[in-house]
């Protein structure tokens, strides 16, 4: 057990964090959160400055144009970006983390030629169209139809939970091409152009007041079969391949940024006097505990995919349940420490402790991971 | 960074556990339980003597084994897990210093807070015993004294509070990972409505949290082993004792009304794994350090 970096990685970071210290400087003002296009522009800019830098894709395979980094490379990029409050992957999100990934292992080469460069050099968005209004945690019960007619799918249908979706150019869309089969069997993956006739995008407000999220309609939308990736109804292995590809790198930067919103709420609370309260103190002692713990669990995660070259994991289950439950009790924990603050929007933890009740609904509800840990890791039974 | 273990390091882990196995088995346990008051199994201890258990960070010059604070650390995870019996810390606190505590022929056993583990066992005691009585301890395998000045002396070393409170951690956490073991093969096997009761969620569930606090409290556990941070102790203490704790708890429910029961293991685990909790300052100090770090730094 070995928890030093190498000179290697440690050169990386230097080399990072000289980089980092030079270019952040340099950004142009944070665009407002209701500013779609503004997000969209800033985010790029973003994206384009690593490719010049060598950064962009940097967990990419090389042949897939990124750096092939180790996933500790990639943790260290990370963590050193989020102490440097460097841009988020906001935008890039979907393109970085799963269309470009899929493409990469599963598209053929036109595909990869297509798709692939504009992602990496910060040129195109991506968006995601899964989840539907009653396929949520039963995903595989996707209703979206595509019809061959030609050289097309024909696709009707809606999407939920669509983040970017008005500002995106590509959207990784599951449809079912074919009802009779069983479920999981009957679904493929399309990359639809977002400028197609018959999309309606309609923004999706939440319990925040913003709208992160839209819904997507699909009214007849033709998409050539050629932007299928991988063979008709094998849509859901597609998809698979690369939700399964855990290396343990998921929510490094909010960790570290975790942490550093727990330091700022014990001295926030030492100022106004509620860190007298024994029973906070603990309360954030404790928190400290959590927070130190799911970083060494990431190391261990990390460490663990370094071995085994990334292997299709569940521990990332083991993660995300404990993370996002902590998440939460830490935002709690921050309106014990701003008291009647607590209920001002114009305080930024407040709206934080807002958002964090996603965290344990979205990408696979709590419920789903314990029974993915009970069924998968532990070997209990399926059932109800 | 390799955060996982080495091929030693799992040997090491085997090693012990194939040890224990043979030696410590459920029989082993259960006479302790069943025909108290246990006694001290002298032959035992010179056995984990013979196999370096209590030598494990001394030189090889001076007949140790040379190994660093993570290899206890999984030794001690073996150890909890079976729930071995008798001061174990302690004399491996004391290995070095007290003559026969390397090669288990001398037992040694600490003055804690007000509590010393197995005083009436011990061939040599730290701390100030004067005045011990005996009380009617909680836990059937650990025999408990109260001493009327509370006083810690854990042992010579200056980091004895640090290592007690860490090998604590590590049994915890072995503790922990056998409870949710237990869990697991009772739901797989026992049916009622015609099924598993692993099949049933809200079963599942227990489970899934039984398993994420272990998994959890390892990152920890291990990670303090190799910082030796006085913070990563107490936050892996913490988390080892909730894990142990809980995992105890959620393993009774699991086992419905036998759970209940004096011949069911479970609650051999659950009562140790209270004992541990009142180690080297216990949760109350813990969580004062973690919090006091939050602010280190800050003028």
């Amino acid at each position: 057990m070995d928890l030093a970096y190498t000179p290697e990685e440690e050169e990386f970071r230097a080399r990072l964090r000289e980089w980092l210290a030079k270019v952040l400087p340099s950004l142009p003002p944070k665009p407002s959160p209701d500013d779609w296009p503004g997000r969209r522009t800033y985010d790029l800019g973003w994206q384009r400055m690593l490719y010049d830098a060598g950064y962009a894709g940097l967990h990419w395979p090389v042949d897939a144009g990124g750096r092939g980094a180790t996933p500790t490379q990639h943790l260290i990029y990370l963590e050193e970006t989020e102490k440097a409050g460097a841009p988020y992957v906001g935008a890039n999100f979907v393109g970085l983390l799963h269309a470009g990934p899929t493409i990469a292992s599963e598209g053929s080469a036109e595909q990869r030629a297509r798709w692939l460069p504009p992602v990496l050099r910060g040129e195109e968005v991506w968006c995601q169209g899964f989840s539907e209004p009653d396929a949520g945690s039963d995903l595989a019960a996707l209703r979206t139809r595509a019809w061959r007619d030609g050289d097309d799918y024909v696709v009707s249908g809606s999407k939920i939970w669509t983040s970017h979706a008005e500002v995106a150019d590509w959207c990784e869309l599951l449809v079912r091409t074919d009802a009779t089969a069983p479920r999981h069997r009957g679904i493929s993956w399309l990359a639809m152009p977002m400028d197609a006739p018959g999309i309606t995008v309609r923004p999706l407000r939440t319990l925040a007041g913003s709208a992160e999220f839209a819904e997507v309609f699909l009214d007849e939308v033709r998409i050539p079969v050629a932007h299928r990736v991988g063979a008709e109804n094998d849509g859901w292995r597609v998809t698979m391949v690369t939700l399964s590809y855990e290396r343990g790198t998921a929510f490094v930067g909010e960790v570290v940024a975790c942490r550093r919103v727990l330091g700022e709420l014990a001295r926030e609370a030492r100022k106004n006097g509620r860190w007298d309260d024994p029973a906070l103190r603990r309360r954030l002692g404790r928190l400290n505990a959590e927070f130190r713990a799911l970083w060494r669990l990431t190391q261990w995660n990390v460490s663990e995919s370094q071995r085994t070259g990334g292997v299709p994991g569940v521990g990332g289950s083991v993660f995300k349940l404990r993370y996002s439950h902590t998440r939460q009790e830490l935002y709690d924990a921050a309106a014990e420490v701003l008291g009647p603050e607590a209920l001002d929007l114009g305080r930024e933890w407040t709206l934080d402790r807002l958002s964090s009740l996603s965290y344990t609904i979205a990408a696979g509800t709590s419920q789903i991971q314990q029974n993915i840990v009970a069924e998968r890791i532990l070997g209990l039974p399926k059932g109800r | 960074m390799d955060f996982q273990l080495t091929d030693d390091q799992r040997a090491l882990k085997a090693g012990v556990r194939e040890l224990l196995t043979a030696r410590f088995g459920r029989e082993r346990l259960r006479a302790g339980a069943d025909d108290g008051p246990p006694g001290l199994d002298r032959s035992l201890w010179r056995e984990l003597g013979e196999a370096g258990l209590f030598a494990l960070r001394l030189p090889e010059a001076d007949g140790g084994v040379g190994l660093g604070l993570p290899e206890a650390v999984l030794a001690f995870e073996e150890a909890g897990r079976v729930l071995l019996s008798g001061p174990l810390i302690a004399t491996y606190l004391a290995a070095g210093t007290v003559d026969g505590a390397a090669t288990g022929e001398t037992v040694v056993a600490a003055v804690d807070g007000v509590l010393v583990e197995w005083l009436a066992e011990a061939d040599v005691v730290r701390g100030d015993a004067t005045g011990a009585e005996p009380l009617r301890s909680v836990d059937p395998l650990t025999p408990l004294h109260r001493v009327p000045a509370p006083g810690v002396s854990l042992g010579a070393d200056p980091d004895a509070a640090l290592l007690t409170s860490l090998l604590t951690a590590a049994e915890q956490l072995g503790g922990a990972a056998r409870t949710c073991e237990l869990a697991v093969q009772h739901a797989r096997t026992r049916e009622q409505f015609g099924q598993p009761i692993g099949a049933f969620q809200a079963i599942k569930h227990l489970c899934a949290q039984m398993l994420v606090r272990v998994e959890v409290a390892r990152a920890a556990v291990y990670a303090a082993a190799v910082t030796a941070d006085p913070t990563d102790v107490a936050a892996a203490r913490l988390l080892a004792d909730e894990a142990a704790v809980r995992g105890a708890r959620d393993c009774l429910q699991v086992h419905g009304g036998m759970g209940f029961t004096w011949e069911s293991d479970v609650h051999l685990y659950l009562k140790r794994a209270w004992v541990r909790t009142q180690r080297a300052g216990g949760v109350t100090q813990s969580e004062g350090m973690l919090a006091d770090d939050l602010l280190a730094g800050a003028d």
